[in-house]
């Protein structure tokens, strides 16, 4: 098994664990925990095959990876702020009690 | 043409301004409505004085005034007025009389709360009046006749809150109204045949010789000439207005307005206008058809080549165009073709109603108690009288008795007025009596206006008018029936003034205790002086007017005819065995009154008539005036009643039928439209939603809202994409 498989499975492993948190957890804030996992988890996708890919000496990936991460600064700053106003408003911070969207 | 003509139509104007005004004036200021209305009387008194001294100046030269009213495409409508002898005599008449009465009702509606109105409506009557006296155009004198009619319409239901009052004006306005079609159509065919419906045209007038001429020689059918036709169908209007027989019912219900309203309208003038209008239209009455010539006699046919100019008619070939001198023509002409010519039909018509008419009413009056039916049917009978004139002794005759009657039946009337209001409103002779004592001025006065219609000889007016009515009649050539009728209807007329005179004035005061509220003295009084003194005046007139018309010197004859009068001091013997007559006929019909009724006067309300005892029978059929009323109310009402139950019945069971089945099917219409509405558009667009609104409720059932579960959804796909691409 070479590096970059090793890195690969790692951070398959990564967004799994991510994935199942957002999926499972009811706590807001432990879903959105489990959105950074999975975001990181293709951060590392993208660092290994910048590092390990045949083109070493490229910069596209670390451009995305710099770039992916302040995304995910300011999407964490909106998502957090998103449940504060939630929950001034419900009372509550769980996933399941907010179905105002209901159809 | 002098000044004055252009000017005469101030003398209508100003009653009709004084009507406009006093419509606006209100009631606190009613004691300017006497002035307002009497003074414009009083001007075109003066102004009618200055039109017959005019007239008389000149008698022969009519003056006429034409204008153009409207035009119809190429042909022009003209009006206009005209001043001549008839004209300017009728126009000095109906102001004076006008005048005084309106003097009097001032006193006599002094109490009544609608004393402005009354005398709105009697300018506007006044107006009309002497509209149609000084109209040279049969239209405008339609048009007056027809404001005339309304106006006294009003005027009779002017008290309208009593049900009589109101029922007797639409009986008046509804029967005058039949002869008024006869007076349209006559005025419509006057127009096809002359094309115009000016009297005095320069020549072209319908009254002038050419258009005379031409009517009298075209034949019209059932061997009438049109000018027969045409003055038949007017002389249906006059009927109507002039209250005689057959449409004479409406004049004595006609009493119901108030007395000066029956002095004026109802006996001195409108009643009169029919008379004055065959006067007017005499020319055409008289015409006869030009005589066939020799070689043709009798071909009906031939009577339109004669018409031609070549072959002039005599009455077409004089020249003068003023009515009697022309009928003069048309009279004495013909003598020399045939030996004893027939006057025109309709002057034969005109001269068999007016005698029947006046014998009839004569007949009715003498069984009357109300003083002012009595007076009414006195009026219909000495309109008959001159109808009869008119037809057997030409213009002058009638007129003459027209302007005698207007003053003393006026004076008559507004003496019942006196009296009625001096008895607090009683009308019924039996219950008045003695009111010599009480009412001497009213009592002279009456007594004066007594003898004139009676015609007590010489000093009264009555009594040359109606000679010379009798005169003329008996030297008529058709038929002598005609002034056998009128001598009787003359005999009566002295006969029912003195019973009248008699129950009113002779004897004790029998109205004592019938007084409603007996508060206060019900004792009759004299009338205030705005009461007597018209009364005076017309008194004055009743005498005077006799010195126009004696045979001695017939001054209004030949003013009418247009020549200068001549002084007459021998008097033919005709004339003079007819006066005899006449006075003899006058001593017996009041000596047999007051044989009757003076000698024992009634000393009680409740006492029958002398005649009553004498022929129960009979006068019952004289008091209820020979049953006309009733015979219309069973015959031409009756049908008229049944025809509009038919209507009522067409109108209801078949037109409605129809309309109400068109309505069903309408209905029933709809009924198809609602249920197919409902049933198949409803149902199947309702069904097609409801099939949506349940797919898409199962369909909203996927999105609840749970954000994790829309996430494992996407999880779940992501996955299947995944194995997809790894085991492709």
């Amino acid at each position: 098994m070479t590096s970059l498989q090793g890195f690969l499975v790692l951070s398959a492993l990564l967004f799994c664990v991510g994935l199942g948190a957002v999926l499972t957890r009811r706590n807001v804030i432990l879903a959105l925990i489990g959105v950074e996992l999975m975001l990181n988890a293709a951060n590392l996708n993208f660092i290994a095959f910048a590092r390990l890919g045949p083109h070493p000496n490229a910069m596209e990936g670390w451009m995305f990876v710099v770039f992916s991460i302040a995304v995910a600064a300011a999407e964490a700053a909106v998502g957090l702020a998103l449940v504060i106003a939630i929950y001034r408003r419900l009372r509550t911070a769980h996933l399941d009690q907010m179905d105002s969207l209901k159809g | 043409m002098s000044p004055i003509v252009s000017w005469l139509w101030l003398v209508p104007a100003l009653p009709l301004a004084a009507a406009a005004v006093l419509c606006f004036l209100p009631d606190r200021l009613r004691r300017f409505a006497l002035p307002l209305a009497g003074g414009a009387m009083g001007l075109g008194f003066l102004l009618s004085c200055a039109a017959l001294s005019e007239a008389a100046r000149s008698p022969s030269a009519a003056g006429v005034h034409n204008f153009l009213w409207l035009e119809f495409g190429g042909s022009p409508l003209m009006l206009g007025w005209i001043l001549d002898p008839l004209s300017a005599a009728m126009l000095a008449m109906v102001t004076f009389v006008g005048f005084w009465i309106f003097v009097f009702s001032a006193g006599y509606m002094a109490h009544d709360p609608h004393y402005v109105r009354f005398f709105c409506f009697l300018s506007l009557f006044a107006s009309a009046m002497l509209g149609v006296v000084m109209a040279n155009s049969l239209l405008l004198l339609f048009m007056c006749w027809e404001v005339m009619g309304l106006a006294s319409y009003l005027l009779i239901g002017f008290w309208f809150h009593k049900p009589s009052a109101a029922a007797a004006a639409k009986k008046a306005f509804i029967t005058t109204r039949i002869g008024d079609i006869g007076f349209l159509l006559g005025m419509v065919w006057l127009y096809g045949e002359s094309g115009t419906l000016l009297f005095y045209d320069q020549g072209a007038g319908c009254l002038e010789t050419s258009a005379i001429a031409r009517m009298a020689g075209h034949a019209a059918g059932a061997g009438m000439m049109a000018s027969t036709g045409i003055s038949l169908l007017l002389f249906a209007g006059a009927v109507g207005k002039s209250g005689q027989i057959p449409l004479h019912v409406w004049l004595p219900d006609a009493m119901e307005g108030p007395t000066p309203v029956s002095a004026l309208i109802h006996a001195a003038t409108m009643v009169a206008a029919g008379v004055f209008l065959m006067a007017r239209v005499y020319p055409i009455a008289s015409a006869l058809p030009p005589p066939p010539p020799v070689a043709q006699v009798a071909s009906v046919a031939s009577a339109p080549n004669a018409a031609t100019p070549d072959a002039p008619a005599p009455a077409a070939s004089h020249p003068s165009s003023l009515p009697s001198s022309s009928h003069e023509a048309s009279v004495s002409a013909p003598t020399s073709v045939r030996s004893t010519p027939l006057p025109a039909l309709c002057l034969r018509v005109m001269a068999w109603v007016g005698a029947l008419t006046a014998l009839f009413a004569a007949l009715t009056a003498v069984a009357q108690t109300d003083i002012k039916r009595i007076l009414a049917y006195s009026t219909v009978s000495q309109l008959g009288f001159m109808f009869l004139g008119l037809a057997t002794g030409g213009v002058a005759v009638g007129m003459f008795h027209l302007l005698t009657h207007a003053f003393f039946k006026a004076l008559l009337f507004l003496g019942a007025g006196s009296v009625i209001h001096g008895c607090h409103d009683e009308q019924d002779i039996r219950a008045m009596g003695g009111l010599r004592r009480w009412m001497p001025t009213t009592f002279v006065a009456y007594a004066i206006g007594m003898m004139a219609l009676a015609g007590v000889p010489l000093f009264f007016s009555g009594f040359w008018s109606k000679d010379e009515i009798l005169h003329a009649a008996a030297l008529w050539s058709p038929s002598k029936w005609p002034f056998i009728i009128g001598v009787a209807a003359a005999f009566l007329t002295a006969f029912y003034m003195t019973r009248q005179m008699v129950y009113v004035y002779a004897g004790e005061y029998r109205g004592a205790g019938r007084g409603a509220d007996g508060g206060g003295s019900m004792d009759p009084h004299e009338s205030p002086s705005l009461m007597t003194i018209p009364l005076g005046a017309l008194a004055a007139c009743a005498i005077l007017l006799s010195v126009l018309g004696t045979p001695v010197w017939p001054w209004f004859h030949a003013f009418l005819s247009g020549h200068a009068p001549r002084f007459e001091p021998s008097i033919s013997l005709g004339v003079l065995v007819v006066m005899f007559l006449s006075v003899v006929l006058t001593a017996g019909g009041i000596g047999l009154g007051l044989s009757i009724y003076a000698r024992a006067p009634s000393a009680s309300l409740a006492d029958e008539d002398p005649l009553e005892a004498w022929r129960p029978g009979l006068w019952q059929i004289l008091r209820n005036r020979f049953y006309i009323d009733e015979l219309y109310e069973s015959s031409f009402i009756a049908w008229h009643a049944a025809l509009g139950r038919f209507s009522a019945w067409l109108d209801d069971k078949v037109l409605g039928a129809a309309v109400e089945s068109v309505r069903l099917a309408a209905l029933g219409l709809a009924w198809a439209a609602r249920l197919c509405d409902e049933f198949a558009v409803n149902l199947g667009f309702d069904e097609a939603c409801d099939c949506l609104r349940q797919a898409a409720g199962r369909i909203s059932r996927f999105h609840d809202g749970q954000a994790q579960r829309y996430l494992r959804f996407l999880a779940l796909a992501l996955s299947a994409l995944a194995f997809w691409i790894l085991w492709k």
